[in-house]
Protein backbone atom coordinates (compact mmCIF):
# COMPACT_ATOMS: atom_id res chain seq x y z
CA UNK A 1 0.00 0.00 0.00
CA UNK A 2 2.84 2.29 1.02
CA UNK A 3 4.78 1.33 -2.09
CA UNK A 4 1.81 1.83 -4.29
CA UNK A 5 1.38 5.50 -2.93
CA UNK A 6 4.99 6.09 -2.60
CA UNK A 7 5.06 5.12 -6.65
CA UNK A 8 1.95 7.33 -7.39
CA UNK A 9 3.40 10.69 -6.04
CA UNK A 10 6.64 9.43 -7.79
CA UNK A 11 4.23 10.05 -10.96
CA UNK A 12 1.67 12.53 -10.05
CA UNK A 13 4.40 15.13 -8.48
CA UNK A 14 6.21 15.57 -12.19
CA UNK A 15 3.03 15.47 -13.82
CA UNK A 16 0.83 18.21 -11.35
CA UNK A 17 4.34 20.78 -11.27
CA UNK A 18 4.36 20.03 -14.92
CA UNK A 19 0.76 21.04 -15.87
CA UNK A 20 1.21 24.37 -13.77
CA UNK A 21 4.60 25.34 -15.66
CA UNK A 22 2.42 24.40 -18.91
CA UNK A 23 -0.53 26.44 -17.70
CA UNK A 24 1.62 29.84 -17.30
CA UNK A 25 2.53 29.55 -21.24
CA UNK A 26 -1.04 28.62 -21.89
CA UNK A 27 -2.02 32.61 -20.21
CA UNK A 28 0.91 33.78 -21.89
CA UNK A 29 -0.93 32.34 -25.08
CA UNK A 30 -4.05 33.26 -24.47
CA UNK A 31 -3.46 37.04 -23.31
CA UNK A 32 -0.98 37.35 -26.79
CA UNK A 33 -3.50 35.82 -28.72
CA UNK A 34 -6.66 38.03 -27.46
CA UNK A 35 -4.55 41.15 -28.04
CA UNK A 36 -3.15 39.86 -31.45
CA UNK A 37 -6.63 39.06 -32.41
CA UNK A 38 -8.18 42.13 -31.33
CA UNK A 39 -5.82 44.79 -32.35
CA UNK A 40 -4.31 43.16 -35.38
CA UNK A 41 -6.99 45.07 -38.06
CA UNK A 42 -6.74 48.19 -36.43
CA UNK A 43 -3.02 48.50 -36.57
CA UNK A 44 -2.10 50.04 -39.21
CA UNK A 45 0.10 52.82 -40.48
CA UNK A 46 -2.21 55.32 -39.86
CA UNK A 47 -2.24 53.94 -36.69
CA UNK A 48 1.21 54.05 -35.66
CA UNK A 49 1.83 57.90 -37.29
CA UNK A 50 -1.42 60.17 -36.53
CA UNK A 51 -3.25 61.57 -33.46
CA UNK A 52 -6.21 60.68 -31.89
CA UNK A 53 -9.15 62.18 -34.24
CA UNK A 54 -12.98 62.72 -33.65
CA UNK A 55 -13.01 63.01 -29.64
CA UNK A 56 -10.68 60.18 -29.72
CA UNK A 57 -13.06 57.56 -30.80
CA UNK A 58 -10.81 57.25 -34.43
CA UNK A 59 -7.48 58.24 -35.54
CA UNK A 60 -3.86 56.82 -34.09
CA UNK A 61 -1.86 56.79 -31.06
CA UNK A 62 1.42 58.45 -32.38
CA UNK A 63 2.34 60.98 -29.83
CA UNK A 64 1.31 58.44 -27.04
CA UNK A 65 3.72 56.12 -28.28
CA UNK A 66 6.25 59.06 -28.85
CA UNK A 67 4.98 60.06 -25.21
CA UNK A 68 6.39 57.04 -23.61
CA UNK A 69 9.37 56.39 -25.22
CA UNK A 70 10.09 60.09 -24.09
CA UNK A 71 9.69 58.97 -20.24
CA UNK A 72 11.23 55.84 -20.43
CA UNK A 73 14.48 57.55 -21.84
CA UNK A 74 14.40 60.78 -19.59
CA UNK A 75 14.01 58.03 -16.47
CA UNK A 76 16.47 55.96 -17.39
CA UNK A 77 18.72 58.83 -18.21
CA UNK A 78 17.82 59.93 -14.33
CA UNK A 79 17.45 57.03 -12.49
CA UNK A 80 20.13 54.42 -14.29
CA UNK A 81 23.19 56.81 -13.49
CA UNK A 82 21.62 57.68 -9.25
CA UNK A 83 21.42 53.71 -9.16
CA UNK A 84 24.62 52.56 -10.34
CA UNK A 85 26.62 55.49 -8.04
CA UNK A 86 24.41 54.17 -5.35
CA UNK A 87 25.52 50.54 -5.83
CA UNK A 88 29.09 51.51 -6.74
CA UNK A 89 28.86 52.79 -2.79
CA UNK A 90 27.05 49.81 -1.44
CA UNK A 91 28.89 47.76 -2.99
CA UNK A 92 32.13 49.25 -2.75
CA UNK A 93 32.98 51.85 0.12
CA UNK A 94 30.44 51.39 2.28
CA UNK A 95 31.69 48.65 5.12
CA UNK A 96 29.13 46.61 5.06
CA UNK A 97 28.20 46.60 8.70
CA UNK A 98 28.31 50.28 8.95
CA UNK A 99 24.82 51.90 9.79
CA UNK A 100 24.62 54.31 7.20
CA UNK A 101 24.81 51.24 4.36
CA UNK A 102 22.35 49.14 6.52
CA UNK A 103 20.08 52.08 6.50
CA UNK A 104 20.61 53.05 2.47
CA UNK A 105 19.82 49.28 2.24
CA UNK A 106 16.98 49.45 4.38
CA UNK A 107 15.87 52.77 2.61
CA UNK A 108 16.32 50.51 -1.13
CA UNK A 109 14.16 47.96 0.25
CA UNK A 110 11.45 50.23 1.55
CA UNK A 111 11.12 51.98 -1.50
CA UNK A 112 11.07 48.83 -3.61
CA UNK A 113 8.00 47.91 -1.84
CA UNK A 114 5.91 51.20 -1.76
CA UNK A 115 2.83 51.16 -4.14
CA UNK A 116 3.12 52.66 -7.28
CA UNK A 117 0.10 54.91 -6.78
CA UNK A 118 2.00 56.72 -3.30
CA UNK A 119 4.97 57.44 -6.04
CA UNK A 120 2.12 58.60 -8.25
CA UNK A 121 0.94 61.18 -5.09
CA UNK A 122 4.69 61.69 -4.03
CA UNK A 123 5.59 63.05 -7.44
CA UNK A 124 2.80 65.38 -7.01
CA UNK A 125 2.80 67.01 -3.64
CA UNK A 126 6.78 66.92 -4.22
CA UNK A 127 7.74 67.75 -7.33
CA UNK A 128 4.85 69.51 -8.77
CA UNK A 129 3.65 71.49 -5.69
CA UNK A 130 6.44 72.03 -3.71
CA UNK A 131 10.06 72.26 -6.22
CA UNK A 132 7.78 73.15 -9.02
CA UNK A 133 5.87 75.62 -7.37
CA UNK A 134 8.72 77.54 -5.55
CA UNK A 135 10.85 77.32 -9.36
CA UNK A 136 7.90 79.41 -10.63
CA UNK A 137 7.99 81.49 -7.99
CA UNK A 138 11.64 82.52 -8.62
CA UNK A 139 11.47 82.55 -12.23
CA UNK A 140 8.45 84.28 -12.97
CA UNK A 141 7.08 85.62 -9.35
CA UNK A 142 4.34 83.20 -9.67
CA UNK A 143 2.89 84.81 -12.45
CA UNK A 144 3.54 82.13 -14.93
CA UNK A 145 2.34 78.51 -14.24
CA UNK A 146 4.86 76.86 -15.92
CA UNK A 147 6.61 74.36 -13.80
CA UNK A 148 3.97 73.81 -10.81
CA UNK A 149 2.15 71.76 -13.05
CA UNK A 150 1.73 67.99 -14.49
CA UNK A 151 4.51 67.65 -16.69
CA UNK A 152 6.74 64.72 -18.35
CA UNK A 153 10.35 66.14 -16.49
CA UNK A 154 8.36 65.66 -13.11
CA UNK A 155 6.80 61.99 -14.56
CA UNK A 156 9.62 61.20 -15.35
CA UNK A 157 11.47 61.82 -12.44
CA UNK A 158 8.54 60.31 -10.66
CA UNK A 159 9.15 56.97 -12.43
CA UNK A 160 12.78 57.13 -12.35
CA UNK A 161 12.57 56.96 -8.39
CA UNK A 162 9.84 53.72 -9.02
CA UNK A 163 12.40 51.74 -10.88
CA UNK A 164 15.65 53.04 -8.24
CA UNK A 165 15.64 49.83 -6.48
CA UNK A 166 15.47 47.57 -9.51
CA UNK A 167 18.43 49.44 -10.98
CA UNK A 168 20.34 49.56 -7.04
CA UNK A 169 19.85 45.99 -6.80
CA UNK A 170 20.78 44.75 -10.29
CA UNK A 171 23.84 46.55 -10.86
CA UNK A 172 25.18 45.83 -7.48
CA UNK A 173 24.30 42.21 -8.01
CA UNK A 174 26.94 43.12 -11.01
CA UNK A 175 29.15 44.70 -9.40
CA UNK A 176 29.78 41.90 -6.92
CA UNK A 177 29.94 39.03 -9.35
CA UNK A 178 33.11 41.07 -10.99
CA UNK A 179 35.60 38.53 -10.03
CA UNK A 180 37.98 39.54 -6.83
CA UNK A 181 41.23 38.24 -8.66
CA UNK A 182 40.23 41.00 -11.20
CA UNK A 183 40.46 43.58 -8.66
CA UNK A 184 43.47 42.63 -6.88
CA UNK A 185 45.47 42.58 -10.13
CA UNK A 186 44.53 46.25 -10.70
CA UNK A 187 45.31 46.79 -7.28
CA UNK A 188 48.33 45.02 -7.14
CA UNK A 189 49.58 47.03 -10.03
CA UNK A 190 49.39 50.08 -8.31
CA UNK A 191 45.68 51.55 -9.20
CA UNK A 192 44.01 53.13 -6.66
CA UNK A 193 40.52 52.17 -5.70
CA UNK A 194 38.60 54.62 -8.27
CA UNK A 195 40.72 53.82 -11.25
CA UNK A 196 39.84 50.36 -9.94
CA UNK A 197 36.18 50.88 -10.06
CA UNK A 198 36.48 52.66 -13.32
CA UNK A 199 38.61 50.65 -15.20
CA UNK A 200 38.33 46.62 -14.17
CA UNK A 201 34.66 46.77 -12.21
CA UNK A 202 32.80 49.51 -13.89
CA UNK A 203 33.52 47.68 -17.34
CA UNK A 204 32.96 44.08 -16.13
CA UNK A 205 29.77 44.96 -14.95
CA UNK A 206 28.26 46.51 -17.58
CA UNK A 207 25.57 43.69 -18.63
CA UNK A 208 24.17 44.13 -15.14
CA UNK A 209 23.98 47.80 -15.51
CA UNK A 210 22.57 47.09 -18.81
CA UNK A 211 20.03 44.70 -17.45
CA UNK A 212 19.39 47.16 -14.48
CA UNK A 213 18.26 49.50 -17.18
CA UNK A 214 16.02 46.89 -18.90
CA UNK A 215 14.23 46.05 -15.86
CA UNK A 216 13.78 49.57 -14.66
CA UNK A 217 12.74 50.14 -18.76
CA UNK A 218 10.19 47.30 -18.57
CA UNK A 219 8.89 47.83 -15.27
CA UNK A 220 8.54 51.87 -16.13
CA UNK A 221 6.51 51.91 -19.46
CA UNK A 222 4.08 49.13 -17.98
CA UNK A 223 2.94 51.78 -14.70
CA UNK A 224 0.53 54.05 -15.14
CA UNK A 225 -0.49 55.01 -11.68
CA UNK A 226 3.18 57.43 -11.06
CA UNK A 227 2.08 59.61 -14.21
CA UNK A 228 -1.33 59.71 -13.35
CA UNK A 229 -0.86 62.84 -11.27
CA UNK A 230 2.24 64.04 -12.48
CA UNK A 231 2.33 64.25 -16.13
CA UNK A 232 0.33 62.25 -18.54
CA UNK A 233 -2.34 64.06 -20.34
CA UNK A 234 -5.67 62.81 -21.39
CA UNK A 235 -5.72 64.35 -24.90
CA UNK A 236 -2.80 66.44 -26.51
CA UNK A 237 -2.85 67.32 -30.06
CA UNK A 238 0.59 68.15 -30.31
CA UNK A 239 4.09 66.30 -29.23
CA UNK A 240 5.43 67.29 -25.89
CA UNK A 241 8.00 70.28 -26.88
CA UNK A 242 9.96 70.98 -23.57
CA UNK A 243 10.66 69.84 -20.48
CA UNK A 244 7.65 71.71 -19.00
CA UNK A 245 4.85 69.93 -21.36
CA UNK A 246 2.60 67.35 -20.82
CA UNK A 247 2.62 63.80 -22.71
CA UNK A 248 0.51 60.99 -23.65
CA UNK A 249 1.35 57.94 -22.95
CA UNK A 250 0.56 54.38 -23.81
CA UNK A 251 -0.50 52.93 -20.91
CA UNK A 252 -2.25 56.02 -19.52
CA UNK A 253 -4.07 56.21 -23.51
CA UNK A 254 -5.66 52.39 -22.55
CA UNK A 255 -6.78 53.54 -19.35
CA UNK A 256 -8.53 56.51 -20.32
CA UNK A 257 -9.51 54.76 -24.15
CA UNK A 258 -11.08 51.96 -21.52
CA UNK A 259 -12.67 54.17 -19.01
CA UNK A 260 -13.60 57.59 -19.90
CA UNK A 261 -13.88 57.40 -23.70
CA UNK A 262 -17.40 58.67 -24.83
CA UNK A 263 -18.09 55.51 -26.67
CA UNK A 264 -15.87 52.36 -25.24
CA UNK A 265 -17.51 50.03 -28.01
CA UNK A 266 -16.54 52.14 -31.37
CA UNK A 267 -13.23 52.19 -29.75
CA UNK A 268 -12.76 48.91 -28.74
CA UNK A 269 -10.04 48.73 -31.42
CA UNK A 270 -8.07 50.98 -30.94
CA UNK A 271 -7.78 50.08 -26.72
CA UNK A 272 -6.41 46.07 -28.49
CA UNK A 273 -4.08 47.67 -30.73
CA UNK A 274 -2.51 50.39 -28.61
CA UNK A 275 -2.14 47.61 -25.99
CA UNK A 276 -0.59 45.57 -28.40
CA UNK A 277 1.61 48.10 -29.22
CA UNK A 278 2.61 48.86 -25.90
CA UNK A 279 3.38 45.33 -25.47
CA UNK A 280 5.37 45.17 -28.80
CA UNK A 281 7.60 48.31 -27.33
CA UNK A 282 7.99 46.91 -24.36
CA UNK A 283 9.46 43.49 -25.72
CA UNK A 284 11.40 45.36 -28.54
CA UNK A 285 12.54 47.71 -25.78
CA UNK A 286 14.32 44.36 -23.78
CA UNK A 287 15.29 42.79 -26.85
CA UNK A 288 17.32 45.60 -27.61
CA UNK A 289 18.65 45.21 -24.69
CA UNK A 290 19.28 41.85 -24.39
CA UNK A 291 20.89 42.16 -27.68
CA UNK A 292 23.38 44.82 -26.44
CA UNK A 293 24.13 42.53 -23.47
CA UNK A 294 24.90 39.61 -25.71
CA UNK A 295 27.57 41.76 -27.88
CA UNK A 296 28.97 42.88 -24.65
CA UNK A 297 29.55 39.51 -24.02
CA UNK A 298 30.59 37.69 -26.76
CA UNK A 299 33.08 41.01 -27.36
CA UNK A 300 34.65 40.22 -24.08
CA UNK A 301 35.26 36.47 -24.50
CA UNK A 302 35.95 36.30 -28.13
CA UNK B 1 72.02 48.75 -1.72
CA UNK B 2 70.42 48.27 1.85
CA UNK B 3 70.98 46.24 5.23
CA UNK B 4 73.64 44.45 3.40
CA UNK B 5 72.31 43.76 0.22
CA UNK B 6 68.59 43.06 2.04
CA UNK B 7 65.71 44.35 -0.01
CA UNK B 8 62.73 43.19 2.30
CA UNK B 9 63.33 42.73 6.00
CA UNK B 10 60.35 41.81 8.45
CA UNK B 11 60.96 41.97 12.26
CA UNK B 12 58.42 40.67 14.47
CA UNK B 13 55.33 40.80 12.06
CA UNK B 14 52.10 39.95 13.44
CA UNK B 15 48.79 39.41 11.35
CA UNK B 16 45.63 38.71 12.92
CA UNK B 17 42.02 38.15 10.96
CA UNK B 18 39.78 38.99 14.09
CA UNK B 19 40.27 37.06 16.96
CA UNK B 20 42.58 34.71 14.87
CA UNK B 21 46.30 35.03 14.68
CA UNK B 22 47.34 34.36 11.01
CA UNK B 23 51.51 35.48 11.62
CA UNK B 24 53.13 35.47 14.90
CA UNK B 25 56.15 37.30 14.90
CA UNK B 26 58.07 36.48 11.73
CA UNK B 27 61.14 38.11 11.66
CA UNK B 28 63.64 37.21 8.49
CA UNK B 29 65.68 39.09 5.72
CA UNK B 30 65.43 38.88 2.04
CA UNK B 31 68.06 39.31 0.05
CA UNK B 32 68.45 41.64 -2.75
CA UNK B 33 67.98 40.02 -6.41
CA UNK B 34 67.27 36.38 -5.13
CA UNK B 35 64.50 33.88 -4.90
CA UNK B 36 63.11 33.43 -1.40
CA UNK B 37 60.38 30.31 -1.30
CA UNK B 38 58.02 30.21 1.30
CA UNK B 39 56.72 26.86 2.03
CA UNK B 40 54.56 25.31 4.69
CA UNK B 41 51.17 23.08 4.63
CA UNK B 42 48.13 24.97 3.80
CA UNK B 43 46.73 27.60 6.44
CA UNK B 44 50.46 28.28 7.54
CA UNK B 45 50.47 31.68 6.76
CA UNK B 46 53.06 31.92 3.74
CA UNK B 47 50.09 33.53 1.64
CA UNK B 48 49.22 36.41 4.25
CA UNK B 49 52.65 36.24 5.00
CA UNK B 50 53.91 37.07 1.32
CA UNK B 51 49.74 39.47 0.75
CA UNK B 52 51.26 41.61 3.79
CA UNK B 53 54.42 42.29 1.96
CA UNK B 54 52.65 44.50 -0.43
CA UNK B 55 49.70 45.56 1.88
CA UNK B 56 47.21 43.39 -0.18
CA UNK B 57 45.97 42.23 3.39
CA UNK B 58 44.43 45.56 4.08
CA UNK B 59 41.38 44.74 1.29
CA UNK B 60 40.62 42.43 3.76
CA UNK B 61 38.30 43.52 6.76
CA UNK B 62 38.97 42.94 10.07
CA UNK B 63 43.13 42.34 9.29
CA UNK B 64 45.09 43.82 11.99
CA UNK B 65 48.94 43.93 11.37
CA UNK B 66 51.72 44.63 14.02
CA UNK B 67 55.50 44.99 13.81
CA UNK B 68 57.37 46.04 10.89
CA UNK B 69 57.92 45.35 7.21
CA UNK B 70 61.26 47.27 6.15
CA UNK B 71 61.01 47.59 2.20
CA UNK B 72 64.25 49.15 1.19
CA UNK B 73 64.37 50.14 4.69
CA UNK B 74 61.46 52.12 5.19
CA UNK B 75 58.57 50.63 7.07
CA UNK B 76 56.01 50.26 4.60
CA UNK B 77 52.84 50.22 7.58
CA UNK B 78 53.60 53.37 8.15
CA UNK B 79 50.76 55.96 8.36
CA UNK B 80 52.69 58.00 5.84
CA UNK B 81 53.12 55.22 3.18
CA UNK B 82 51.68 55.80 -0.43
CA UNK B 83 50.05 52.05 -0.42
CA UNK B 84 50.17 52.80 -4.49
CA UNK B 85 53.58 53.87 -5.17
CA UNK B 86 54.16 50.54 -2.96
CA UNK B 87 52.81 48.29 -4.62
CA UNK B 88 53.99 49.78 -8.23
CA UNK B 89 56.91 48.59 -6.67
CA UNK B 90 56.38 45.13 -5.12
CA UNK B 91 54.33 43.75 -7.94
CA UNK B 92 52.33 40.39 -7.61
CA UNK B 93 51.62 37.35 -9.47
CA UNK B 94 48.44 35.60 -8.32
CA UNK B 95 47.67 31.61 -7.67
CA UNK B 96 45.07 31.71 -10.31
CA UNK B 97 46.28 33.42 -13.61
CA UNK B 98 44.17 36.43 -13.60
CA UNK B 99 44.13 38.74 -17.25
CA UNK B 100 41.65 41.02 -17.75
CA UNK B 101 39.19 40.36 -20.38
CA UNK B 102 40.83 42.84 -22.57
CA UNK B 103 43.23 42.32 -25.32
CA UNK B 104 46.52 41.43 -24.64
CA UNK B 105 48.02 44.52 -25.51
CA UNK B 106 45.64 46.76 -22.82
CA UNK B 107 46.65 43.95 -20.64
CA UNK B 108 50.14 44.78 -20.46
CA UNK B 109 50.01 48.23 -21.02
CA UNK B 110 47.11 48.83 -18.07
CA UNK B 111 49.78 49.47 -15.99
CA UNK B 112 51.88 52.37 -17.68
CA UNK B 113 48.41 53.71 -18.70
CA UNK B 114 46.97 54.34 -15.58
CA UNK B 115 50.86 55.85 -14.51
CA UNK B 116 49.71 58.14 -16.78
CA UNK B 117 51.68 56.82 -19.87
CA UNK B 118 49.41 57.16 -23.34
CA UNK B 119 52.04 58.15 -25.92
CA UNK B 120 51.61 54.97 -28.12
CA UNK B 121 55.46 54.76 -28.88
CA UNK B 122 55.97 54.44 -25.34
CA UNK B 123 53.59 51.79 -24.76
CA UNK B 124 54.66 49.90 -27.83
CA UNK B 125 57.45 49.45 -26.61
CA UNK B 126 57.21 48.83 -22.77
CA UNK B 127 54.34 46.06 -23.99
CA UNK B 128 57.20 44.86 -26.21
CA UNK B 129 59.78 44.64 -23.61
CA UNK B 130 57.77 43.05 -21.06
CA UNK B 131 56.15 40.30 -23.14
CA UNK B 132 60.09 39.63 -24.02
CA UNK B 133 61.02 39.36 -20.67
CA UNK B 134 58.21 36.95 -19.28
CA UNK B 135 59.06 35.12 -22.73
CA UNK B 136 55.97 35.36 -24.45
CA UNK B 137 56.19 37.89 -26.99
CA UNK B 138 57.56 35.28 -29.64
CA UNK B 139 54.15 33.36 -29.13
CA UNK B 140 51.52 36.67 -29.13
CA UNK B 141 53.64 39.10 -31.60
CA UNK B 142 51.39 38.79 -34.25
CA UNK B 143 48.18 38.82 -32.38
CA UNK B 144 48.37 41.59 -29.74
CA UNK B 145 44.86 42.52 -30.06
CA UNK B 146 43.63 38.92 -29.56
CA UNK B 147 42.02 38.72 -25.79
CA UNK B 148 44.30 37.79 -23.03
CA UNK B 149 41.48 35.31 -21.98
CA UNK B 150 42.32 33.45 -25.21
CA UNK B 151 45.91 32.27 -24.14
CA UNK B 152 46.26 29.01 -22.55
CA UNK B 153 46.33 28.91 -19.10
CA UNK B 154 50.41 29.04 -18.80
CA UNK B 155 50.51 31.90 -21.57
CA UNK B 156 47.79 33.94 -19.45
CA UNK B 157 50.54 33.43 -16.20
CA UNK B 158 53.29 34.80 -18.32
CA UNK B 159 50.85 37.47 -19.55
CA UNK B 160 50.38 38.59 -15.68
CA UNK B 161 53.93 38.52 -15.34
CA UNK B 162 54.39 40.50 -18.49
CA UNK B 163 51.44 43.07 -17.15
CA UNK B 164 53.97 43.12 -13.68
CA UNK B 165 56.98 43.53 -15.15
CA UNK B 166 55.28 46.94 -17.57
CA UNK B 167 55.02 49.00 -13.94
CA UNK B 168 59.06 48.38 -13.29
CA UNK B 169 58.78 47.10 -10.20
CA UNK B 170 61.44 45.96 -8.03
CA UNK B 171 59.92 42.93 -5.77
CA UNK B 172 57.77 40.41 -7.49
CA UNK B 173 55.67 38.41 -4.86
CA UNK B 174 54.62 34.86 -6.67
CA UNK B 175 51.44 33.14 -4.65
CA UNK B 176 52.32 29.69 -6.02
CA UNK B 177 51.81 31.09 -9.58
CA UNK B 178 52.45 27.41 -11.13
CA UNK B 179 49.79 25.35 -9.05
CA UNK B 180 47.18 25.08 -11.60
CA UNK B 181 49.62 24.35 -14.76
CA UNK B 182 50.76 21.44 -16.50
CA UNK B 183 54.62 20.35 -16.14
CA UNK B 184 55.40 22.08 -19.42
CA UNK B 185 53.71 25.18 -18.18
CA UNK B 186 55.58 25.11 -15.11
CA UNK B 187 58.98 24.51 -16.55
CA UNK B 188 58.59 27.71 -18.50
CA UNK B 189 57.43 29.76 -15.27
CA UNK B 190 60.49 28.32 -13.38
CA UNK B 191 62.62 29.29 -16.37
CA UNK B 192 61.38 32.48 -16.20
CA UNK B 193 61.58 33.10 -12.80
CA UNK B 194 65.33 31.95 -12.89
CA UNK B 195 66.05 34.85 -15.79
CA UNK B 196 64.28 37.20 -13.77
CA UNK B 197 65.81 37.29 -10.34
CA UNK B 198 68.82 38.81 -12.53
CA UNK B 199 66.71 42.52 -11.99
CA UNK B 200 64.47 41.62 -9.37
CA UNK B 201 64.05 40.26 -5.72
CA UNK B 202 61.13 37.51 -6.50
CA UNK B 203 59.39 35.90 -3.08
CA UNK B 204 57.51 33.13 -4.23
CA UNK B 205 54.86 30.86 -2.33
CA UNK B 206 55.21 27.37 -3.46
CA UNK B 207 53.28 23.74 -2.36
CA UNK B 208 56.01 21.88 -4.50
CA UNK B 209 58.71 20.98 -2.56
CA UNK B 210 60.62 20.21 -5.72
CA UNK B 211 60.18 23.27 -7.02
CA UNK B 212 61.30 25.41 -3.86
CA UNK B 213 64.39 23.00 -4.41
CA UNK B 214 64.70 24.18 -7.83
CA UNK B 215 64.11 27.72 -8.18
CA UNK B 216 64.98 29.79 -4.86
CA UNK B 217 68.12 30.02 -3.23
CA UNK B 218 66.84 30.73 -0.07
CA UNK B 219 63.77 29.15 1.69
CA UNK B 220 61.47 29.93 4.78
CA UNK B 221 59.49 27.11 6.40
CA UNK B 222 55.86 28.28 7.79
CA UNK B 223 54.22 26.36 10.12
CA UNK B 224 50.72 27.30 12.07
CA UNK B 225 51.92 30.95 11.81
CA UNK B 226 55.51 30.69 13.02
CA UNK B 227 58.75 30.65 11.38
CA UNK B 228 60.46 27.01 12.10
CA UNK B 229 63.16 28.02 9.98
CA UNK B 230 65.16 30.06 7.49
CA UNK B 231 68.20 29.57 5.96
CA UNK B 232 69.93 28.92 2.29
CA UNK B 233 67.91 26.33 -0.30
CA UNK B 234 70.82 23.73 0.13
CA UNK B 235 70.80 23.78 3.69
CA UNK B 236 67.13 23.28 4.41
CA UNK B 237 67.01 20.52 2.10
CA UNK B 238 70.23 18.61 2.65
CA UNK B 239 70.49 19.30 6.35
CA UNK B 240 67.82 21.38 8.59
CA UNK B 241 68.46 22.45 11.56
CA UNK B 242 65.04 21.36 12.95
CA UNK B 243 63.10 18.30 13.09
CA UNK B 244 59.91 19.68 11.70
CA UNK B 245 61.54 21.44 8.44
CA UNK B 246 63.37 17.16 8.07
CA UNK B 247 59.92 16.31 8.36
CA UNK B 248 57.89 18.20 6.08
CA UNK B 249 60.47 18.30 2.69
CA UNK B 250 61.01 15.02 3.43
CA UNK B 251 57.21 14.86 2.95
CA UNK B 252 56.55 12.68 6.39
CA UNK B 253 53.94 15.35 6.66
CA UNK B 254 52.12 18.20 5.28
Amino acid sequence: MRKLGRQFLGFSIPLLSGLCAFSIILIVLIVMGEVILGGWSTLTWEFLSTGPKAGMTEGGIYPAIIGTVLLVLMMSIAGVPIGTVTAIYLSEYASQRSILARLIRFAVNTLAGVPAIVFGLFGLGFFIQFVGTRMDGLLSGGADLRWGQPNILWASLTMALLTLPVVIVSVEEAIKAVPRELREASLALGATKWETIRKVVLPNSMTGILTGGILAVSRGAGEVAPILFTGAAYFLPHLPGSLSDQFMELGYHIYIMSTQSPDVEATRGIQYATTLVLLLLTFALNFSAIFLRYKIRTRKVR
Amino acid sequence: MNRNGHKIVTRKLSLSYGPKLALHEISFDIKTNHVTALIGPSGCGKSTFLRSLNRMNDLIDGVVTSGEVLVDDVDIYRNDVDVVALRKKVGMIFQRSNPFPKSIYDNVAYGPRINGIHEKGKLDHTVERSLKQAALWDEVKDDLRKSGLALSGGQQQRLCIARALAVDPEVLLMDEPASALDPIATAKIEELIFELKEKYTIVIVTHNMQQAARVSDYTAFFYMGNLVEFDETKTMFTSPKEKQTEDYVTGRFG
